[in-house]
């Protein structure tokens, strides 16, 4: 392709996507006029350089898109979200234009005369559009934006004013003071924070020196030649370690910090500011605002922290995907965010920074948050767990279930997302990048998604650790903390229903061993633990021996190893041999079995005999009669309300409350325990899967967040066993006795309808 | 007529023919780094001046007896595949020859299953056949299922 062509290319597609951005901005602001100013620039430089190259067909449209522009500037026209639409459209159709010269080197043939007719129709007020109230009254000629006084005449289409044409000279050349006044605010366009590396001829010709475009495949060769380097200096290293004589100590320290800095200057060619990856947002928020009819304010924080572009290239899909899923999923509709209180535009916010060696990007939504029982039935819906497995996964464990293959929660399949394809391709793309994936979700309150994905993936440093006799890189990134166990060591494991687990600070983390999972017949005694954490869930890999810690270059495996997902690639070390890079992610996959079976395990240990489980949960402290405090595990109350005892409907015995439409059994929860006689009775709404129930209480006391231990007391029914809470033993309530006594309530009070009735609410 | 360069390899005594063109270097694969989980076939992979190599096993390949002790150190041929490098571990590697492809008559109809998918051919030599290989299916075709992940 002619080199010129290509240039032009590189330089428009640049000039699009910051009009893109600048457009959205300047609809929302339409008092901004740099912003104006900006784009009117880029298009119109976009114009000049296309007549320049006889690309006739860009140049008009880029020419009926500027006279529209021109209008909004000269305040002609007012700027209406219609206005703004009609320019967009001739952007894209600009990049489909662009998009066809790239392929084939000649403008692709095809009629813009509706859009022109448009934008020309939208630049001299035709009906429909909005003017104001100022502007209709005839004032010719000078209203018109191409009236040139000095030939004086309306300028032909595509023809540029003296005036103009003397500043683009004028700007080309020299100084930007000696701008005439044609330019309304030519400060504005040197004020401009522009991104290093784009050159533009126009108004910073000085820049033009300090940086260079450079092809992507040269930046790549001395890429793979430096991690050629590195090798081949640890080889050198490795050798003279073993050797007596220290003549070539001296230089090979200096080749080896030399091939380090080197290395480093190469990775710095290749960062780039991850707002790259988050260009096209702006648009995409202001086209889905319109679509779904909400309002939305997108924040972008941190554009300018900085990682590799082919890290970047992998995020990018990733990161409009989940945009796309807040906004379409997350965000409520203006009338629905009123009702809960809300501010009637929904705000994304999309952040990030740098920690260690990785980048950490956070998507935060204040919608509706997941519905964690929603999903729980469409997980056991769609056969991805049984119905006991789903309920005895904790809340985080269930919004993690959105990251399965195959899940969608969407109730209906929009045009925007909810086809099942999402979070999981969001996932894998993420995973495959050595990155991690977490979601936490406030139901009602939103949603924030981080990731945390390595700044580069051609060298990391690696663990070496030995395991049946074999060894192994582990990304470092990975690894938490190393313990030692075994004899003598401050940390013992022991099997608990037979998963090995090693208490650390009074937590009981299940483990692997390395070889085992593997398939390697076992050597020795495991020394060491590698604590890893892959999402929200940790887990230890027992290995034999910790040998070093080196550079690594990451090389692919052959197609035929690809599938193995435990293995992310090669090595070669110092010595000249091939060790295998784990792959955390696959290593947690593959031991993926063992996390629920020990939680499991867990659970089973505790009710066996008095073997305690440890965790950390939001206990919700209640006073029920005159027995011990009582508590009950926040997550699993879905209300708590206060009933005016009026509205308390006594059957018998048996009290029932018209709760939304239904009627729902108020259950005590101790034998010596009364309902209330005046005044409110406060309880606990729990809605299980078919039914809801209420729970009475005396009093709520307080919610704390704290270590629970259950020690069990089987012997009083409703109650678990007893923990110690701030100090005071506490009874932890036995939610599952209660619903099996409300199921028994229903069946009486009449099932069928009243089961059917639930299942709808549930 | 078109001549082209077999090389001829020994793998638990039978003959086999690769294409020369498809051959990059032989090589004696010393320290292979065993890879857990893979296919039977393949022995791991190892270091050879800087680009790492996948080992497939011929003898397991084609389901024949693994080598008797104190048999000479095997030989590897490496054969480049989809940008990946491949060692096809062999007993021996013979000679070079130059065959007529268009003398190279269909294998018979009663090969083994493992064996009929990798070899497009055979050549009628005047003492014996020669079997050629499909290197590219021999050294992939089939492999990645052998996966136990």
């Amino acid at each position: 392709m002619d080199d010129l062509i290509s240039d032009f290319l590189t330089e428009a597609n640049e000039s699009l996507e910051v009009i893109d951005i600048e457009l959205v901005r300047f609809e929302g602001h339409p008092g901004d006029r740099p912003a104006l100013d900006k784009i009117f620039r880029l298009v119109h430089t976009l114009k000049g350089t296309c007549g320049f190259l006889g690309l006739g067909r860009l140049e008009s449209l880029a020419h009926a898109g500027e006279t529209l522009l021109g209008r909004f500037r000269d305040g002609k026209l007012q700027v209406s979200g219609e206005a703004v639409t009609l320019v967009l459209r001739s952007i894209d159709r600009i990049k489909l234009v662009i998009d066809g010269l790239g392929a084939t080197g000649t403008e692709p043939a095809g009629d813009d005369s509706d859009l022109i007719a448009a934008l020309e129709a939208m630049a001299m007020g035709a009906p429909g559009v909005e003017t104001p109230a100022s502007a209709p009254e005839p004032e010719p000629e000078q209203q018109v934006e191409g009236y040139d006084p000095v030939l004086g005449r309306a300028l032909r289409p595509g023809e540029v004013s003296t005036a103009d044409l003397d500043a683009a000279f004028a700007a080309a050349e020299g100084p930007v003071d000696s701008a005439p006044p044609a330019l309304t605010e030519p400060s504005a366009a040197i004020a401009d924070p522009r991104p290093v590396g784009t050159v533009e001829e126009d108004a910073a010709p000085i820049a033009a020196t300090q940086s260079i475009r450079v092809g992507v495949d040269v930046l790549e060769d001395m890429m793979t030649l430096v991690s050629e380097l590195v090798l081949t200096r640890n080889q050198l290293l490795q050798i003279n370690r073993g050797r007596t004589d220290d003549s070539f100590s001296p230089p090979l320290q200096r080749l080896s910090t030399i091939t380090g800095e080197l290395q480093d200057s190469v990775m710095k060619t290749r960062m780039q500011p991850i707002g790259q990856a988050w260009k096209k947002l702006p648009r995409i928020i202001r086209d889905l605002a319109n679509e779904l009819d909400k309002k939305i304010d997108l924040v972008l924080e941190g554009e300018a922290t900085e990682l590799d572009r082919q890290v970047l290239e992998q995020i990018r899909d990733p990161l409009t995907h989940m945009v796309r899923n807040s906004a379409d999923h997350g965000l409520e509709g203006p009338a629905d965010r009123r009702t809960a209180g809300k501010a009637e535009t929904g705000t994304i916010h999309l952040s990030a920074y740098h920690e260690g060696g990785s980048i950490v990007i956070r998507l935060r939504d204040d919608g509706r948050g997941l519905d964690t029982a929603r999903i729980r039935e469409k997980a056991i819906e769609k056969g991805l767990l049984t119905r006991s497995d789903a309920e005895a996964l904790s809340e985080s464990q269930v919004h993690r279930l959105i990251f399965a293959p195959g899940f969608s929660t969407a109730a209906a399949i929009t045009n925007v997302s909810g086809r099942g394809v999402g979070m999981d391709v969001v996932r894998s793309n993420i995973e495959q990048i050595g990155g991690q994936i977490d979601l936490q979700s406030t139901f009602g309150s939103g949603c924030t998604v981080t990731i945390k994905i390595p700044l580069t993936l051609a060298i990391i440093s690696a663990l070496i650790v030995g395991a049946s006799g074999e060894r192994f890189a582990v990304p470092q990134g990975a690894v938490l903390e190393l313990i030692k166990i075994g004899d003598g060591a401050e940390h013992r494991t022991e099997v608990i229903e037979q998963v090995r687990m090693v208490r650390l600070r009074e937590e009981l983390v299940p483990l692997i061993d390395l070889g085992a999972e593997l398939g390697l017949p076992q050597t020795s005694q495991p020394n060491f633990v590698m604590i890893m954490k892959v999402g929200s869930h940790r887990f230890g890999v027992m290995v034999e021996e910790v040998i070093d810690t080196e550079e690594i270059v990451v090389k692919p495996l052959a197609s035929v190893l690809r599938g193995i997902s435990v293995f992310s690639g090669a090595t070669l070390l110092g010595d000249g041999s091939v060790v295998l890079i784990i792959e955390p992610n696959g290593l947690a996959q593959r031991a993926g079995e063992m996390p629920l079976a020990a939680r499991r395990a867990i659970d089973a240990a505790a009710t066996n005999d008095d073997d305690a489980k440890i965790e950390r949960k939001t206990m919700l402290l209640v006073r029920v009669g005159s027995g011990a405090l009582k508590a009950v595990e926040l997550g699993q109350i879905t209300r708590l309300e206060h009933v005016p005892v009026g509205e308390l409907q006594h059957l018998g015995s048996r009290a029932a409350l018209q709760y939304r439409g239904k009627l729902m059994p108020v259950l005590c929860v101790d034998e010596d325990q009364r309902l209330k006689t005046e005044g409110v009775q406060p309880m606990l709404v729990v809605a299980g899967m078919l039914y809801t129930m209420g729970l009475a209480v005396d009093r709520i006391v307080d919610v704390v967040e704290t270590p629970v231990t259950i020690e069990l007391s089987p012997t009083k029914t409703g109650i678990i066993g007893t923990a110690l809470i701030n100090g005071r033993a506490t009874e932890i309530i036995d939610l599952d006795h209660f619903m099996i006594m409300a199921l028994a309530e229903h069946a009486r009070t009449g099932p069928a309808s009243q089961a059917g009735q639930a299942q709808e609410a549930a | 007529m078109s001549v082209r360069d077999y090389v001829t390899v020994r793998v638990g005594g039978h003959l086999f023919g690769i294409e020369a063109l498809s051959i990059q270097d032989v090589f004696y694969p010393r320290n292979i780094t065993p890879v857990p989980l893979a296919a039977h076939e393949i022995l791991g992979v190892l270091n050879l001046r800087g680009r790492i190599v996948t080992a497939v096993c011929a003898r397991r390949r084609l389901g024949l007896q693994p080598r008797e002790a104190g048999a000479p150190e095997p030989k590897a041929v490496g054969i480049e595949v989809g940008g990946d490098n491949y060692g096809l571990i062999v007993d021996q590697v013979e000679s070079v020859m130059k065959l007529d492809s268009d003398e190279m008559i269909p294998p018979p109809d009663n090969l083994p299953p493992r064996w009929a998918e990798i070899i497009p051919g055979v050549f009628r030599l005047p003492d014996s056949l020669l079997v050629i290989f499909d290197a590219p299916r021999l050294l992939t075709a089939g492999l990645q299922l052998g996966v136990a992940a």
